[in-house]
């Protein structure tokens, strides 16, 4: 690895000190299991690296049934699938961060880092986009919100200025009768980067009608593919199988994927379709429960 | 009889020799050698899969600031003639300098051309940066049947086509055309009542052992040079490495280390020419290791392949014919064990009428090695998946199909000489009679997922070869045992365990150990299948010759002729007299005798292992995704030493084998260049895709060993990739011929259904 | 600036199987590199370099994790436990009793990972099932064994602790 700084700033404006005066030489590190192989291979050009777990409001994590789910930047995967509260009104999240990497990699990897990475098979962001769930950034300038969906912006790009970092990651409160699902596709049974990825949420009222339905998918386009269309199809009726299968017919059609060593473009518009109606399945099961 | 009555040490269970190390962190691997004032060295490789070198500039590297030495092609002698490097017989060392240094020419993408050492591998690896290389990049052959297309672009200008010791008179890719034959093909395809015929692609796959590449080097002032490698060889290592650096062999001492995983990608040498010529330049010992990218891209993976099967059968499931044509890439620089693949490709069957052309090809691709059984899965990939395609067509049962054609000795096999006694038959009537095959499929699987069962027959040959082992009697009536077998798996146990038997001592008395170039004679790579086989042989003879050696003192000693000296286990008695081995080691210590011997032995091994594997699988056809829920394997392994071992080398065979079929293959870009040189990306089987593999060890003695050993090492990774295609077969109606056969090929050959 | 920010090499006091230990480690080593080559815990093996294989796990806070995907740095006052800090010759855990007596390992170079990382399982879940053991292992490559061993070393660990 090229010669590297380190810094370990304890607060916020600490660390946007740093990351004003070295600008995007400056990288906040997480969980660093992307960062640190990414460096040592010379695909990411970085000097100093600014150790973001010293930070209290990277590490927060806490659940209120009225406000929701805050999830701190470097918040390692584990415990977040480890987390009671989670496990019980977050199901898509314990799916999504009990895949990522080994049980090693959960150990440290966080579902902010994942999201800073930016990566269009990233397995966290298609959940996080159908929770509707939201960041907090905070730079020279202050602070400010952005949907995730809106938050990358590129293939390892996103919206974060040079001077900014990813403080948390925000989950609206849970509904009544909602559910959440991450499927991804893979070649193996584990370890695999996502050859397709979706996440969704399904939200019922009392008559067992759709209210309200997310669709993000991973890996069939430059960024984490947010698919309104899919999900508001759903809104307004019965999920029946047919319901279901129209919404996952549009997910596939929206999906752009490119074939490279992974997995074809046709393949990959066909598990969009195949992976969208299963974890619409899953989901409907759990807000049903 | 069986085993365990037969013997008093042989077909137990004990613990290894070296297995405490190896659970507490102790045991010293290649990248664990630590020597005083070492220094690191790192390679620069070529981004071009095929290139011209037309200059080397290693001024601006040399500056930075804790650098001792670079050096390139030129720093490497000029090297002819060859070299014995074990199982692939002799290697071309000019073809393996090149192979370590490119010279002239870049031949694969990560073909090393430019090597630093520093004071940490971390200023080693920025030199390299620093390190400018003018190339003038070539037209890439990456594909075999392309390569030999008349005006495909030459890798290798001197290359010409050897067709039975005929050289071609131009230039070609086409290093060798090998030609087995026997009977009358013609006549035979007109006698059948069915005929198949059907074409395969394979990609390059790669051994994937856990540790990669890693050795050091010290290359003294006086001339004499240590090399500490992670090798199936040390022997191998040294010859290649004399010859490579043009120096006296004598002066050579390769000390092995632990050896984390090799399947024959560590027979060749790859970094300790380099560490060598490096440790001269910097005059301080040099550690090389290499990262997983290196491994994939620049060491010896197994040749990617086009093949084509004919066979024909009778109405009764009959063979009356059978051809092959198979092309194999041998990468950079010729020999990709087309020989074996050949000989393999029919093997578990008695042919009357064959004809085997078999193509040794060059193409810009890493310069192929063995990886377990060289060459025969994917022949026998082919020739098992049309032979259960003939068995469909003709209603046959696919067990009672292999039964009824099977191989048994006397029967004739490509290159000779016909089989002793082999124990196919029996594999496939102990398939036949398996817990497995009696249990009716469900056809159903989880989410309406479709099952199906699949079997195939798989061989590999033994190779015998040299071992040298010293015993040393020590006064506590233990015996040390000195052996030049590099152990990968467990050897030590299994060779402490056959000369317990023939010594007549417990396990617990022997003590093996591994030991270096210049401590042992002449020993032959661990590869082969031939370790407990070949090494095995050494130890009894060698056990033999202590205790002649102790019957001769004990004549002196107890004053009786040395006939007259009866041996029962541990015990030698004669005329009253009555010692334990235990009493005696004291008695001679008291004596001023020293009890050693060494021995240095070939066997003959004409025999062969052979496997028969069943294997259920579910198939999601919505995805093309196939998972292994089932699998049995069952093997003749002659007799089993260390059944634990056999077992494993039975079950980490299957593991590779469904990578193979499955998952695992490289995939390269139009241009040569390596897309998935990661193991995120080269995808080796997890504990979740490897289900319990059941085992089911078939005991034919192989007549050519005291104990009856056979190898068991490789051939279980030959059946896997058949099998399995068989039973996507089954549960699918689809025959792929294309490994892997990855989700979007399963998905695909669906959509085309 | 308030944050000190390190170059050149930086001084870590960490706690390795038990013992306090202060070394120096550039910022860019990664903690594999700093556990083999500066405290000569040479147990923990580096197979991949991008946290794909699990030859160098520790459990490092109570937590696995693969140390080639650690910086040296961030170790500073934590508290580590490799392969040698598990048991040791005379004294071996169960778990290491067993992978000998089960042939749970032929190379041997996997196998210091898929120690650390199921006596991490064990100590958070000590019965678990096989597919629990299975996915909580998926991070470790084996080439040799098919893993059909290692687990039988794992479920005969957790047979004799259970009913102990």
């Amino acid at each position: 690895m090229r010669a590297i700084q380190y810094a370990a700033p304890r607060s916020l404006g600490d660390a946007v000190a740093i990351l004003q005066e070295r600008g995007n030489k400056a990288r906040i590190l997480a969980g660093g299991t992307d960062l640190i192989v990414q460096v040592g291979e010379d695909a990411r050009d970085v000097d100093v690296m600014v150790d973001g777990k010293h930070i209290p409001e990277l590490m927060e994590l806490s659940f209120d049934p009225e406000k929701g789910l805050t999830l701190g930047a470097a918040v390692p995967c584990y415990r977040i699938y480890e987390h009671p509260e989670i496990k019980k009104h977050y199901p898509g999240l314990v799916d999504s961060t009990s895949i990522i990497g080994g049980t090693g990699i959960q150990g440290r990897a966080s579902v902010g880092g994942n999201l800073c990475n930016s990566g269009p098979a990233a397995d966290s962001i298609p959940t996080l986009i159908a929770y509707g769930a939201t960041v907090r950034i905070v730079g020279a300038n202050g602070e400010r919100t952005v949907p995730v969906e809106n938050f990358c912006t590129a293939p390892g790009r996103n919206v974060l200025a040079a001077d900014e970092l990813l403080i948390s990651i925000h989950l609206p409160a849970p509904s009544a009768h909602s559910g959440a699902c991450y499927l991804r596709f893979i070649p193996r049974n584990e370890m695999d980067i996502a050859v397709v990825g979706a996440g969704v949420s399904i939200t019922l009222d009392d008559n067992g009608i759709v209210t309200a339905a997310r669709v993000a998918l991973a890996a069939v386009a430059p960024t984490p593919l947010f698919v309104p269309e899919a999900g508001d199809s759903l809104v307004g009726k019965a999920p029946t199988e047919e319901a279901i299968a129209a919404a996952a017919e549009i997910a596939k059609n929206t999906a752009r994927p490119i074939s490279d060593m992974r997995g074809t473009a046709e393949h990959r518009k066909h598990l969009v379709g195949v992976l969208t109606r299963r974890a619409l399945h899953r989901a409907l099961e759990r807000a049903r429960a | 009889m069986t085993t365990e009555t037969k013997y008093r040490v042989i077909g137990t269970r004990p613990v290894r020799p070296d297995g405490v190390d190896k659970v507490t962190g102790r045991a010293i691997y290649g990248a664990d050698v630590v020597l005083p004032r070492m220094a690191h060295g790192k390679v620069l490789r070529s981004p071009h899969a095929h290139a011209r070198i037309l200059s080397v500039d290693t001024t601006q590297a040399e500056a930075l600031a804790g650098v001792l030495a670079v050096i390139c092609g030129r720093d490497m002698p000029a090297v002819s003639g060859m070299a014995a490097a074990g199982e692939g017989g002799d290697m071309n060392m000019r073809y393996a300098s090149n192979n370590v240094m490119a010279h002239d020419k870049a031949l694969y993408e990560g073909h090393a051309v430019a090597a630093v050492v520093a004071t940490s591998p971390h200023i080693a690896k920025e030199a390299l940066k620093l390190i400018k290389v003018e190339y003038e990049v070539l037209p890439p052959v990456i594909d075999v049947r392309k390569a030999m297309e008349p005006n495909a672009p030459i890798l290798l200008e001197d290359l010409r086509t050897d067709t039975g010791g005929v050289k071609s008179e131009t230039a070609s890719n086409i290093a060798a055309h090998l030609i087995a034959e026997e009977g009358d093909i013609e006549k035979g395809f007109a006698d059948a009542a069915v005929v198949v015929e059907r074409e395969f692609t394979f990609q390059t796959v790669h051994q994937g052992y856990i540790e990669p590449h890693a050795c050091a080097a010290e290359w003294r002032a006086d001339g004499q040079i240590t090399v500490w490698a992670s090798t199936q060889g040390s022997f191998a290592v040294r010859q290649q490495c004399a010859a490579i650096l043009q120096h006296p062999i004598g002066q050579l001492k390769v000390i092995p280390t632990e050896i984390g995983g090799g399947f024959g990608g560590k027979i060749p040498v790859y970094l300790e020419p380099i560490a060598a010529v490096l440790s001269r330049k910097a005059q301080r010992p040099v550690r090389m290791v290499m990262d997983r990218t290196e491994v994939l891209m620049a060491t010896g993976p197994t040749p990617g392949a086009y093949i084509k099967v004919k066979m024909g059968a009778d109405k009764n499931g009959n063979i009356t014919a059978a051809q092959g044509y198979l092309a194999y890439e041998a990468g950079a620089y010729p020999d990709s064990f087309i020989g074996a693949g050949m000989t393999c490709l029919f093997a578990p069957y008695n042919l009357k009428n064959v004809r085997i052309d078999g193509f040794d090809v060059v193409v810009n691709k890493p310069s192929s090695t063995a990886y377990r059984a060289p060459g025969a899965p994917i022949a026998e990939f082919a020739s098992e998946t049309v032979l259960d395609e003939i068995a469909e067509t003709l209603g046959i049962d696919r067990l009672a199909i292999r039964a009824q054609n099977s191989a048994k000795e006397g029967d004739w096999r490509p290159f000779g000489p016909p089989y002793t006694r082999i124990g196919h038959q029996e594999c496939v009537a102990a398939a036949q009679a398996s817990a497995h095959w009696n249990t009716p499929l469900v056809r159903e699987g989880k989410d309406g997922k479709k099952r199906g069962r699949g079997v195939a027959s798989g061989y590999w040959g033994n190779w015998d070869g040299i071992s040298s082992c010293i015993g040393r009697l020590n006064p506590n009536g233990t015996v040390s045992l000195l052996e030049g077998s590099t152990d990968i798996g467990g050897s030590r146990a299994s060779i402490a365990m056959q000369f317990a038997e023939a010594f007549g001592v417990t396990y617990e008395q022997v003590h093996p150990a591994v030991v270096d170039t210049d401590t042992v004679d002449y020993n032959d790579v661990t590869g082969g299948s031939r370790t407990t086989f070949g090494t095995g042989y050494a130890v009894y003879k060698l056990a033999k010759k202590m205790q002649g050696e102790i019957v001769g003192q004990l004549a002196g000693l107890w004053d009786v002729p040395a006939e007259s000296i009866t041996i029962d286990g541990s015990s030698y008695s004669s005329n009253g007299h009555s010692a334990t081995i235990t009493q005696l080691a004291k008695l001679f210590e008291e004596n001023g005798i020293h009890i050693n011997a060494s021995i240095t032995a070939k066997g003959s091994n004409l025999s062969g292992a052979f496997a028969t594997h069943i294997v259920d699988v579910e198939v999601d056809e919505e995805t093309g995704k196939v998972d292994i829920v089932r699998y049995t394997a069952i093997q003749d392994a002659g007799t089993a030493i260390h059944p634990s071992y056999v077992e494993g080398q039975m079950q980490g065979g299957v593991a590779q084998g469904i990578g193979w079929a499955l998952s695992e293959g490289y995939v390269y870009d139009s241009e040569g260049h390596l897309k998935n040189a990661t193991l995120l990306d080269y995808r080796m089987p997890t504990s979740l895709d490897v289900p319990p593999i059941e085992t089911i060890i078939v005991e034919v003695p192989n007549p050519t060993h005291p104990y009856g050993v056979r190898g068991v090492g490789e051939v279980p990774i030959v059946p896997p990739c058949a099998a399995i295609a068989n039973a996507i077969h089954d549960a699918t109606g689809l025959r792929l011929r294309d490994l892997p056969m990855s989700p979007s090929r399963v998905w695909e050959a669906l959509e085309k259904q | 600036m308030a944050v000190q920010i390190a170059s050149g090499k930086v001084a870590i006091s960490a706690t390795i199987n038990g013992e306090p230990q202060t070394w120096l480690s550039e910022p860019r080593e990664t903690l594999l590199e700093a556990l083999r080559d500066r405290l000569g815990l040479t147990g923990c093996k580096e197979g991949c370099s991008n946290g794909n294989c699990g030859a160098c796990n520790v459990v490092m806070d109570g937590r696995l994790v693969n140390t080639c995907c650690v910086l040296a740095v961030e170790a500073q006052e934590s508290e580590i436990t490799t392969v040698e800090g598990l048991g040791t010759p005379d004294g071996l855990i169960p778990l290491q009793k067993n992978f000998l007596e089960e042939a749970g390992l032929q190379c041997g170079v996997c196998t210091p990972g898929f120690l650390v990382a199921t006596k991490a399982l064990l100590d958070k879940n000590p019965n678990p099932t096989d597919d629990e053991i299975r996915w909580w292992l998926a991070g470790n490559l084996c080439r040799c064994t098919g893993y059909d061993k290692i687990l039988n070393a794992i479920k005969k660990t957790i047979a004799e602790t259970t009913t102990e």
